[in-house]
């Protein structure tokens, strides 16, 4: 079963390896001054290389030593979370600066983050798919406590970690039964002995405690109700960048491998998977939007709306079909726009977030009083992140929007459609309501204050991104039903 | 003549937004500046609009007719949507009306808003994108697009230059909004998993869901739930009042004679042509909603006494008539009318609903501007708190009476024909409810004449309270009325080019729809 290594495949990875341990040299002998920004220099030029060592096997479809795909799905998440991870970068250059001394850690960290999901997106084998995102959740437990002086972020650390720990045992366990029944690990055989009843005999219901007890894991990944209550401590503790990567390359993470899971592992459990996600969505999106309503920390609003989104997300997993022809709106096309739209966006309103922390010290919704005077050009940037997570058009958020709609649409989920249309009109009324706080109301008294470059850059790239995935929406839908028909078996 | 008509939709629609990027690179120190760049960048649209009213009523009405000016370029291929835009006689005339009343608009507002200025031109430059674009949009998701844009813009208008309530008034507006346009996306995507494309001229030959009734009405109901929340028919209408009420003098004007036009002319675009079938088994019940809106509208407006409120209630007694209109021809269109004395009864309805779409459109914008005239002298709105302006105002009393009158129907003036129109049709088609629609005929001229004009212009004059600080029109506010004043006065005489556009397109719509004449 083992294929021949090919290194080549492996290059983003050994790329990225590579980098994290340079920089840790770096942070060792550069000055401190030079480290300041040979540091994140460093970093995101291995970014970026990784991200055209795997945009140029775009097309590549097999497995590397039996482990780990390289298929256009796996390198479509590597994409965005290259991207991302730059993003995130470009943001914490002075906000880290001004909070820590470890910085040769902290990119360090970021980078065999970024590795972590690098593997996790393109295991096809149980423990591979284990390594990766036990790997990912340790290096954010660190990432999340980053600020040793910090309570919240020290809180947050805990509360994450320990939560994090039990859905890993739990999921584990899920795999541990998933192997007891079929003997093997690797995701398409499972899937082939599942298929062929070549499984324990008179235990085949083992099968359905392992699907749930594997999808509370991903759950926890993705911050899906109820596996959710870490998020938003977590997400309001952590340092504002790592919650961008949270928020974002993190929850990518756990849909990646949830759908990797259980569309490879497991298409004749299908009804059930699905039914079981279809409650989680509703779920999840009510209770987020409903929480995040309530909320006076923009930051803390955002945590919940991003777990609302999340739901959003996991229609595309609920609806997913296999059209014939290799049509878009499968349902895992949608997840995969989803996932590049709210990447731009939502690392996006958090940079936002972590520059107003930056100028006046908190971020509650009061602090974003009259930003459109304070800080024009932040509460601007602003206005297109929230608008784009309304689903407002051309913005990225619509196309994200419709990538999800539409399967729920196709498949007739009319209660889905219903509930979900609501909740978008809920989540659209709180971030209005800090659109209503920037642009609204004025303080004449309150001062201006300005915003870091590196920060400046990072936005600017995220409005293009924002704009970018709205009006360009073909080259977006065009990589993203490719990658979803692979997976699929179109 | 090539170069101009493939080009002519697409400069008309981006040069707002090309303007408003302009506004949006000049210093927000230059408020001369901006206010001169916008409204002189908002010329050309409207010159361009003009001419293409003329072109088309001069080269294809009558002849060909149909949708012309069109462009198609591929856009998301992998939906089957494109950039395809074009214009037929509905349209023409409506891209004209928008290019007018934004034009006035920025030219009042010039003189009105001094605080915020750059924004303020800015969004209201968008905001024409978004409303251009509506009326020339042949893709569902095209459509969409520039119907959401426009959105933001209100938003803004209503939320930053709007009166005390204004932050509340602005988020209904956007979340009821919102929930309508949701439900027509949903709509649209199913109509796109029937026919494999989004394209609207495509969708009407193809006819999804015609042996489906169930269905139909479903996909029916999505999109009906967006436009009659814009127009806003009873009982979707609350957010208007607040809205009107709220927004800064132009801002209502544009929203009372643009964005509610929006929504009719989706269920001319999309609803009628695309699901003749639904629009017809449904008819029934537009027309009841909008008598319902009619006499609703009409009476609740009897019972106010804010002055902009009141207009504001008008519109949904005026959009009202839309309704009935569209609900009648939409009657027709089932074939189940055995007393139907002429057939051309369901085209004149139409007709008429389309008629009030553009006067309703001149003549609402006229009133929010008087009362808006008012409102900066007075500040406050309260029509009680006035008396007597007749004597103190002459020239402002003399527009708003012309205005007054069109609105209730007065023969001679605009707002007459689209009424007549509407009955005329109607009353073939749904005797019953028409007969109960007039009704809110006579309240009209009740609260025009009763609540306004004796409250207002007759009776005693407050000379403690007022004294001095009411003053006639002056220069800017007599040039943004007379456009309007004299299209009032041109359509109550002689509505005949106005009409041969829009029977045109009523007669094409309903052949198309399957209707024999």
């Amino acid at each position: 079963m083992l294929n021949t290594l090919n290194v080549v495949r492996l290059l983003p990875e050994l790329i990225l390896l590579v980098t994290a341990l340079v920089v840790i040299f770096v942070d060792l002998y550069a000055r401190r001054r030079t480290a300041l920004w040979l540091l994140p220099g460093v970093s995101i030029a291995g970014l970026v290389l990784a991200f055209v060592a795997a945009f140029a096997q775009w097309g590549a479809q097999e497995v590397v030593a039996g482990t780990l795909a390289a298929d256009s799905f796996a390198f479509y998440f590597k994409l965005v979370a290259a991207v991302t991870v730059v993003l995130v970068i470009l943001a914490s250059v002075r906000y880290m600066r001004e909070r820590t001394r470890f910085l040769g850690e902290f990119y360090a960290f970021l980078l065999v983050a970024t590795l972590a999901v690098f593997v996790a997106v393109s295991a096809t084998d149980l423990i591979t798919v284990y390594l990766g995102l036990e790997t990912l959740s340790i290096v954010s437990y660190v990432l999340t406590g980053f600020l040793r002086d910090d309570k919240r972020s020290n809180e947050a650390a805990i509360k994450y970690f320990l939560y994090g720990a039990v859905a890993s045992a739990i999921m584990l366990y899920g795999f541990s039964l998933l192997y007891g029944l079929t003997g093997t690990t690797d995701l398409a055989e499972i899937a082939r002995r599942l298929q062929a009843g070549d499984v324990l005999a008179n235990l085949e219901w083992v099968a359905w405690p392992a699907v749930i007890l594997a999808a509370v894991g991903f759950a926890f990944k993705a911050s899906l109700v109820p596996f959710h209550q870490w998020a938003p401590d977590a997400y309001e503790g952590a340092p504002t960048p790592v919650t961008m990567f949270l928020s974002t390359v993190s929850k990518a993470t756990g849909f990646a491998v949830m759908a990797r899971v259980f569309l490879t592992a497991m298409p004749s459990l299908g009804e059930y998977w699905m039914a079981l996600l279809y409650g989680l969505a509703i779920l999840t999106m009510t209770v987020g939007n409903l929480i995040a309503l309530r909320q006076t920390s923009v930051k803390r609003m955002l945590a919940y709306s991003s777990i609302a989104h999340a739901g959003f997300i996991l229609m595309g997993l609920v609806a997913v079909t296999a059209p014939a022809g290799g049509h878009p709106f499968n349902g895992l096309d949608g997840v995969l726009m989803y996932v590049v739209a709210y990447a731009f966006t939502n690392a996006g309103a958090f940079a936002v977030v972590a520059a107003v922390e930056d100028g006046t010290g908190d971020a509650t919704l009061d602090n974003f009083a009259g930003l459109i005077a304070r800080a024009p050009f932040l509460a601007a940037a602003m206005l297109i992140f929230l608008l784009s997570l309304a689903g407002v058009p051309p913005l990225a958020g619509f196309a994200a929007k419709l990538f999800v709609f539409a399967p729920v649409v196709r498949q007739e989920y009319y209660a889905l459609a219903v509930v979900a249309l609501v909740n978008a009109v809920v989540a659209a009324g709180y971030y209005l309501k800090v659109v209503k706080q920037m642009f609204f109301v004025e303080v004449p008294e309150r001062p201006a204050f300005a915003v870091a470059r590196g920060m400046r850059w990072a936005l600017w790239l995220m409005i293009i991104g924002v704009f970018g995935v709205g009006i360009f929406m073909n080259w977006f839908a065009f990589m993203s039903v490719r990658s979803a028909a692979g997976m699929l078996g179109l | 003549m090539a170069f101009f008509e493939r080009w002519v939709l697409t400069i008309i629609l981006f040069w707002p937004l090309l303007a408003s990027l302009w506004v949006l690179l000049i210093p927000k120190e230059q408020e001369d500046r901006i206010r001169r760049v916008s409204i002189w960048m908002s010329v050309v649209p409207l010159v361009l609009a003009a001419v293409l009213f003329v072109d088309y009523g001069t080269r294809f009405l009558g002849g060909t007719g149909g949708i012309q000016y069109e462009v198609q370029v591929t856009w998301i291929p992998q939906l089957g949507a494109s950039y395809h835009i074009g214009a037929d006689a509905l349209s023409v005339p409506l891209i004209f009306l928008t290019a007018l009343l934004t034009t006035l608009s920025l030219y009042y507002s010039a003189r009105v808003i001094k605080h915020r200025v750059k924004e303020y031109f800015f969004l209201f430059l968008l905001l024409e994108t978004g409303m251009f674009g509506v009326f020339m949009a042949l893709d569902l998701v095209l459509f969409y697009v520039f119907w959401e844009v426009g959105l933001v813009p209100m938003f803004f208008l209503i939320g930053i230059w709007g009166h005390e309530n204004r932050m509340y008034a602005s988020l209904k507006f956007f979340l009821y909004t919102l929930v309508g346009s949701v439900a027509m996306l949903l709509a649209f995507l199913a109509l796109y998993f029937k026919t494999g494309t989004f394209d609207i001229v495509k969708l009407t030959e193809m006819r999804p869901f015609a042996d489906d009734i169930v269905r139909a009405s479903l996909v029916f109901f999505g999109i009906f739930l967006g436009l009659a929340i814009k127009v806003p028919s009873w009982p979707f209408h609350t957010w208007l009042p607040d809205a009107h009420t709220e927004a800064p003098t132009a801002g209502s004007v544009i929203l009372a004679g643009i964005l509610l036009k929006l929504g009719a002319y989706g269920f001319l675009r999309i609803l009628l042509p695309i699901l003749p079938s639904a629009f017809a088994y449904w008819g029934f019940l537009m027309v009841i909603l909008g008598v319902i809106s009619i006499v609703y509208g009409a009476f609740v407006c009897m019972a106010q006494t804010d002055l902009k409120r009141l207009i504001a209630y008008s519109s949904v007694s005026h959009m009202g008539y839309v309704m009935l209109g569209l609900g009648a021809a939409g009657v027709a269109l089932t074939g189940s009318v055995p007393w139907l004395a002429s057939k051309d009864s369901a085209a004149l309805a139409m007709d008429g609903a389309m008629l009030q779409m553009f006067n309703h459109g001149i003549i609402t914008g006229a009133l929010f501007f008087l009362v808006g005239i008012l409102y900066e002298r007075a500040h406050t709105r309260d029509l009680t708190a006035f008396g007597g302006l007749s004597a103190k105002l002459p020239y402002y009393y003399g527009i708003f009476m012309v205005a007054g009158f069109a609105s209730l129907g007065l023969p001679g003036l605009a707002g007459f024909w689209s009424e007549f129109f509407v009955f005329r049709g109607a009353f073939d088609i749904v005797r019953i409810w028409a007969a109960i629609g007039a009704i809110g005929v006579v309240v009209t001229a009740g609260y025009i004449l009763w609540r306004i004009v004796a409250n207002v212009f007759l009776g005693e004059f407050n000379e403690e309270r007022w004294g001095n600080k009411l003053w006639d029109m002056v220069g800017y506010e007599k040039a943004t009325l007379w456009p309007l004043i004299l299209i009032m006065f041109f359509l109550g005489l002689y509505p005949t080019p106005l009409v041969n556009f829009f029977n045109s397109a009523a007669v094409e719509l309903l052949t198309k729809a399957g209707f024999m004449f």
